[in-house]
């Protein structure tokens, strides 16, 4: 099986977290991570795509196999169009939600990976990326 | 729509998960199980993980709201397999599910239920005394 380079998916219904999950397990299998490495990217992806959809009315995420300094990896961005976040300093916040969630979704994803940064804009759409290294 | 099936043997109920489960099927399992709680009057329900590759919040809270739920309704659920990866990354996450009871494997977790219906039994023989 060859594995993509870069890869993009349309986050549009709950079926599509579930996809966007399999190609973080595709990449994370392709990045040689380990069996826990694995397990918590793909499971930070899934909090994310969630996000995207429920938060952000849907969205799109890239992923990517990154090499930087012989290290291999795989990175995941995250965009939406929807209302933005006015407080990210609160969203990071375990416990915070707007929703129907627990608040467990960024904080969680931002301690399951490496490299986390989010940008967002109120009224303009948010966008998460997310890193695991080898 | 596709469903998780429940299966009844005795006064307790088997699910064994083993598809990766969209937000939808995971609801939908919640609210079946509520109701075959009631239907057959059941005192236990073991949830089947092992095949899981991931457990994040969703399945998460579904798995405490399945719990809370039983609990009310007099059954004891009881969650087996969960994966050692799966364990750290949902303790990470920052979801302890302190709510659910777990057992190993579904070896340990029947005898967890057994245990529990025995003692109901006995509770039983002792009013009829």
């Amino acid at each position: 099986m060859t594995t993509p380079k870069i890869e993009r998916l349309d986050i549009r219904s709950s079926d599509d977290v579930v996809r966007v999950r399999q190609l973080a397990r595709t990449l994370a299998l392709g990045a040689g991570l380990s069996l826990v490495d694995q397990t918590k990217i793909i499971t930070a992806a899934s909090e994310l795509a969630r996000n995207t959809l429920d938060y952000g009315g849907g969205g799109f995420v890239v992923a990517e196999l990154v090499e930087a300094s012989g290290r291999r990896g795989l990175r995941l961005t995250f965009e939406d169009k929807g209302p933005g976040i006015p407080d990210i300093d609160a969203a990071l916040k375990d416990g915070f939600t707007t929703g129907k969630g627990m608040g467990l979704g960024l904080g969680g994803a931002r301690r399951l990976s490496n490299e986390f940064s989010i940008h967002s804009k109120p009224g303009e759409g948010t966008k998460v990326v997310i890193a695991r290294w080898k | 729509m596709d469903r998780i099936p429940i299966l009844k043997f005795g006064n307790a109920l088997l699910v064994t998960i083993q598809v990766d489960m969209h937000d939808r099927l995971a609801t939908a399992l919640e609210e079946d199980l509520t109701s075959k709680i009631v239907e057959y009057g059941a005192k236990g329900v073991l949830i089947d993980i092992s095949a899981l590759e991931i457990v994040d919040s969703f399945i998460g809270r579904m798995l405490d709201n399945i719990a809370a739920v039983s609990r009310i309704l007099d059954a004891d659920t009881v969650v087996v397999g969960m994966r050692p990866a799966v364990a750290i990354t949902l303790v990470e996450l920052g979801l302890s599910l302190t709510g659910v009871k777990t057992a190993l494997n579904v070896e340990r977790g029947m005898a967890l239920i057994h245990a529990r219906l025995k003692t109901s039994d006995s509770e039983d023989d002792d009013a009829e005394d």
